[in-house]
């Protein structure tokens, strides 16, 4: 099992280099003369040189790569042209506030849509699976900042129940948490559903039944434990999906995190920091796919099995 | 007796038909399949007709100040915006854009996948390593951020636009395809046709890939869908198809100022998408019941 670990922790290394490659390349090419967003537009071309030259905007791009790389194993990945700013510390201050947000949806997420899951496919084909499944299909078709627009028109305009832009308390949290949970509930639900329907019908459900075990002891320790697997699937499966969603209901409600962020800086095409933003939420993406791997391997012993036999 | 004559009428119905005809003597049955097949017609032909219905300078991209913002009403079915545009006409017209870049991201998608993943799963190996570990490297990098990036490099327009999401479809289709492939390369119909002395890429053109067709449709169907979403998120993060175009997503970045006093710029624009989006759902849901009756309950 470590072994398996640090073999994946060994691998994430290339993946980072070349995904932080191609995005620097991407970047680099798309993002034009840094020198022209800095300096006033009367500068003349010894001092645009002389700046190109100090920012070492010169050397040739591998060099400048390597330099960055380097930077970035210590935590400094330049500065905002922009703002000034270190885009390092920025992306550590944005970070906590989309970890909340996300977080908070997936939880919001679980709580409705694994019961609501099981619920309707005890109750497979009766009005309830139906009004369930309609729930959870207008969900999935729905685009998830739409739903943020509305869900604002409706408790913030309408009602004015809740505040609509900012993060200035719990409160604030709620609509935007709301928008991207929603959106994965509908998701998580269908999984459920599926999932349950395809444990209801195997055997160790009827003896379990027929050993005389209670109902609520047949669906949640027999059933559900086995359905879990493809759920918790899912739910990994997501976390791409929080990230997307969390980025456009922190543009609808100005959530002050990391989409914020990076949608902002490509308005002011303000590169380092656009460039900064997504190596760094690449690389949390490899681990928060590493965690949700080692996850299944405790919940699936079969999975372990197979892993501590490779070694 | 009437029982037994029922069945052999039955029999006789289903004899002489084609898996594909099965398919869709099935599919028909499905009430929401068919909502959805119909709606998609519908939008198809709009999309088509779009230019023959409207005309682009004095309908779709102009400036008409006395009639700007008003509410819904029997001139304007769903309002006016900041402009004085009519909402209605530019909903109807902004289909094609989002069934252009939905259609035209999967299908590019689509090739990609398809050649790399039967390739991968056919021949395994160094290729299917290569492909696997390109597919790990993709999937590190949240679909957002990949278009983003793309988008920056390549310029706002829908081409880019198509581009970037094709790299996330391509994705799934060339693990889906891999995966079909594995199972199906060892069986003995594949063997015979080696023995027949077919050529690879012959036997992988007609005897493999149509039969890991079914996954493969039915998340063709279910793939525009979300690529429809994905593509008006992007333009309403101003990342994809740039304003005037009356795509819907652009309407929304548009209408989002305006939420507060003229909601109807915002509303419609994204139930046009809810609906494009569901009644793809609907038709994906039903061809996965209909290619697979097993997995119906």
């Amino acid at each position: 099992m470590i072994r398996y670990v640090l073999k994946r922790l060994l691998f994430m290394i290339p993946t980072i280099l070349i995904t932080s490659f191609l995005i620097y390349f991407a970047m680099d090419l798309a993002g034009g003369d840094p020198v022209n967003t800095i300096l006033p537009e009367n500068a003349t071309t010894e001092q645009k040189e002389a700046l190109r030259e100090e920012m070492g905007l010169n050397d040739p791009f591998l060099i400048r790569y390597a330099r960055y790389m380097g930077g970035l194993v210590t935590g400094d990945m330049g500065e905002s042209y922009v703002t000034g700013l270190d885009v390092f510390d920025r992306f550590m201050q944005c970070l906590p506030m989309t970890l909340a947000l996300g977080g908070t949806a997936l939880i919001l997420a679980c709580i409705i849509s694994i019961p609501l899951g099981i619920y309707t496919a005890l109750n497979q084909n009766s009005w309830k699976d139906t009004t369930g499944m309609v729930f959870a299909l207008f969900g999935v078709s729905m685009p998830n900042f739409w739903l943020g627009l509305m869900l604002m028109l409706v408790f913030a305009v309408n009602l004015n129940w809740l505040p609509s832009q900012g993060a200035e308390g719990p409160k604030y949290l709620i609509l935007p948490a709301l928008t991207v949970g929603l959106g994965l509930a509908a998701l998580i639900t269908r999984t459920t559903r599926s999932s349950m329907l395809d444990v209801i019908r195997a055997d160790y459900m009827t003896t379990a039944k027929a050993k005389g075990a209670s109902r609520r002891r047949v669906i949640y320790y027999h059933g559900l434990k086995n359905a879990m697997i493809p759920i918790v699937t899912a739910i990994g499966m997501q976390f791409s999906l929080v990230m997307t969603g969390s980025a456009l209901a922190e543009v609808v409600f100005s959530w002050p995190g990391i989409g914020r962020l990076v949608f902002e800086s490509i308005d002011k095409r303000d590169v380092p920091t656009v460039t900064g933003s997504i190596i760094l939420c690449c690389i949390l993406m490899s681990i928060i796919n590493l965690l949700v791997d080692l996850i299944y391997a405790f919940l699936d012993p079969r999975i372990k099995a197979q892993y501590s036999n490779k070694g | 007796m009437n029982e037994t004559m029922k069945a052999t009428e039955n029999l006789q119905e289903y004899k002489g038909r084609s898996l594909a005809q099965e398919t869709w003597h099935r599919l028909l049955k499905n009430k929401g399949a068919v909502v959805g097949m119909i709606f998609m017609v519908l939008l198809l032909l709009l999309a088509v007709s779009g230019d023959l219905i409207y005309d682009w300078d004095t309908q779709i991209d102009y400036m008409e100040m006395g009639v700007a913002r008003q509410a819904p009403s029997m001139e304007h079915p769903f309002g006016t915006d900041q402009l004085g545009r009519d909402v209605l006409a530019r909903v109807l017209y902004g289909s094609r854009y989002s069934l252009i870049i939905g259609v035209g991201s999967v299908v590019l998608g689509l090739i990609v996948g398809l050649i790399t993943g039967s390739l991968a799963g056919f021949y395994g190996g160094g290729w299917d390593q290569l492909v696997m570990r390109a597919n790990d490297i993709l999937y590190s990098v949240p679909n957002i951020m990949l278009a983003v990036v793309i988008v920056q490099l390549l310029g706002t327009s829908i081409l880019s636009l198509v581009i970037a999401l094709s790299i996330s479809s391509a994705t799934s289709f060339a693990k889906i395809t891999r995966a079909s492939v594995m199972t199906i390369r060892d069986q003995e119909y594949v063997e015979s046709a080696y023995a027949m002395g077919l050529p690879t890429w012959k036997i992988i053109l007609r005897h493999i890939i149509p039969n890991c067709l079914s996954p493969i449709i039915v998340q063709v169907t279910l793939s525009i869908g979300s690529n429809i979403i994905s593509a008006s998120s992007l333009s309403f993060l101003g990342v994809g198809v740039p304003i005037p175009t009356p795509e819907w997503g652009t309407m929304l970045a548009e209408g989002r100022q305006f939420i507060r006093s003229e909601p109807w710029m915002c509303i419609f624009p994204g139930l046009a998408i809810m609906l494009t989006v569901l009644a793809l759902n609907l038709m994906g849901d039903g061809l996965r019941d209909a290619l697979d009756p097993k997995l119906k309950r």
